[in-house]
């Protein structure tokens, strides 16, 4: 394996990978109010358990505590904080803004996404920005990180070091595009990836198998994402009305196959079951563990899967 | 063409309600071709207000006229004779032609009519769809002729989102994904590689964004 070792930011998150160890990455959402001690409760519970912990940007457009300021306070208790920034609501002034502002408290990774259509959100009437689209925000990052400049072509005082990332949804359509969509991001300068959460395994091997033929296995580090299904209620939610999300009938079906109480044990089984047949597939490099509001099982699911303890460097 | 929908009655009745004398003007171009503001729903709005009026007990004179078009000052002059007799005008023409009525009749009210929505197409018998947001630089040439500024519900430059399923977009089922449309273009023009260069960031200037935009042609100005 050929990819490269060199660092090009303090983040924790950067050194792990290019040690050749599996990383751990997890989310919390950030609460629909100012009391930052629920977003630093969630980090407490999982610190020991992940490398870095994502912070949702507003996600499904739902108004919440920005999650910049929720970055800032995970870096003040001393973790490793991925400042999820969606392009929906900002224009190209105010990211990077906020980059350098993420950058002064020295927040080291950035994730860049499109973000959900503000439908399904609290605001459905709100104006959307799109001012520049998920692909240009990683290239904005670079640019800032690596030449030091600004959009506009000025010079950038104390540039950002960030460790750029961005997702990938394997399961979305027109599939064959998929493969070929995670090159382009990484031609936009993607250092790591973090997929949607797979559930059908055969179709992301396929995925895999697909991006390995592209020769981005060794340019760009993919942690594949998971979530522990509560019951057969979110699963067959999930399926359903969630877009570009693939729930096979066999998860349904064993879900269901189960009592009601037991169910949520029978989804962090299937969990820890996914990460360790993942942990086989050519070209994974780490974990994204997303425990929607359950952020009390990521330890359990963790140490399931043998990814426990989390190395130190 | 510009497509445009008619208001609900209750909101033009609501804008004349003070007056005794309304005109009614249709416009003969897009707007009768999307049958919201051709001479035929004038007489229909027309109708509907003497019906309204005459039940409230309510003198009201509600008199039709469709003009060529409404943003065209040769033909807007057209009613310069009637313009003063009348307490209001209300326009079915586009929110051009609104406007443009009003830069020429000065101290008369002009109230709208429709609700003025986009530049597109007649896809099917009363179904309209948007193709163009007159963003001021057509990238159509790199999209395979589907534009993804007016037809990507995030317009995107390098999509599809993470949301296209089954060719639909992630914000409702029966709405094309844009993404998608590209993408079967490029492939059947034989040119899906045009899909892995990366699209540059947008200058928009040129767009709404530059602020009021007016096209000036040195050659043709007198
Ligand atoms: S790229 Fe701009 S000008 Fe061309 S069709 Fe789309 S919105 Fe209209
Ligand atoms: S699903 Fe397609 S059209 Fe809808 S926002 Fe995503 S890329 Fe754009």
């Amino acid at each position: 394996m050929s990819i490269q070792t060199e660092l090009k930011t303090p983040s924790k998150l950067e050194k792990i990978l290019k040690s050749g160890q599996l990383a751990v990455t997890s989310e919390c959402g950030p609460p629909r109010g100012s009391d930052a001690e629920v977003i630093k409760k969630k980090a407490q519970m999982i610190k020991d358990y992940v490398d870095a912990i994502n912070i949702t940007d507003n996600q499904t457009s739902v108004t919440r505590l920005c999650s910049l300021a929720s970055c800032i306070h995970l870096k003040l208790m001393g973790l490793e904080p991925i400042l999820q920034m969606v392009v929906r609501d900002r224009n190209r002034i105010a990211l990077q803004s906020d980059i350098l502002g993420a950058a002064s408290f020295d927040i080291y990774n950035i994730l860049c996404l499109s973000g959900d259509h503000q439908s399904f959100g609290d605001n459905p009437t709100a104006q959307n920005v799109f001012d520049i689209d998920s692909m240009q925000l990683i290239q904005t990052v670079r640019l800032m990180r690596d030449e030091g400049k600004f959009l506009g072509g000025d010079n950038i005082l104390r540039p950002p070091k960030m460790f750029v990332g961005a997702a990938a949804n394997p399961f979305a359509d027109p599939f064959e595009i998929r493969a070929r969509r995670l090159a382009k991001k990484v031609k936009a300068g993607a250092e790591f990836i973090q997929t949607q959460c797979i559930y059908n395994v055969p179709r992301f091997k396929e995925w895999m198998k697909q991006v390995g033929d592209l020769g981005l296995l060794d340019k760009v580090f993919i942690l594949a994402g998971v979530t522990p299904m509560k019951s057969v209620g979110m699963a067959k939610y999930m399926k359903n009305k969630v877009p570009g999300m693939d729930v096979p009938d066999e998860i349904i079906k064993r879900l269901s196959g189960v009592p009601k109480e037991k169910q949520a044990e029978e989804g962090i089984k299937i969990c820890i079951e996914t990460i360790q047949e993942l942990k086989e597939v050519e070209g994974v490099r780490g974990f994204h563990i997303m425990a929607i509001e359950w952020e009390e099982k990521v330890p359990e699911i963790v140490k399931g899967a043998g990814l426990y303890p989390r190395p130190q460097v | 063409m510009i497509v445009a929908s008619k208001k609900p009655i209750e909101e033009v009745i609501d804008y004349i309600k003070d007056c005794n004398k309304v005109l009614i003007a249709g416009c003969n171009e897009c707007v009768t071709v999307c049958e919201a503001g051709g001479k035929k729903e004038v007489g229909i709005l027309a109708s509907a207000l003497r019906m309204y009026f005459m039940n409230k007990g309510k003198d009201v004179t509600i008199d039709e006229v469709t003009l060529e078009r409404q943003c065209d000052r040769e033909y807007l002059e057209e009613i310069k004779h009637m313009a003063p007799n009348y307490d209001a005008i209300v326009s079915l023409a586009c929110g051009v032609g609104v406007q443009f009525m009003a830069e020429m009749y000065k101290d008369k009210p002009i109230f709208p009519g429709v609700n003025t929505s986009f530049m597109g197409a007649n896809l099917e018998r009363g179904m309209w769809g948007e193709r163009c947001a007159g963003c001021g630089q057509c990238i159509l040439a790199k999209t395979g002729a589907v534009c993804p500024v007016a037809r990507c519900a995030k317009r995107l430059f390098n999509g599809p989102c993470g949301g296209s399923t089954k060719g639909k977009c992630e914000i409702n089922p029966n709405v094309d994904c844009a993404w998608q449309l590209i993408i079967d273009r490029l492939k059947a023009l034989g040119r899906l590689d045009d899909y892995d260069e990366l699209m540059p960031v947008k200058d928009w200037s040129k767009d709404r964004a530059g602020g009021p935009r007016t096209v000036v042609r040195e050659d043709l100005r007198i």
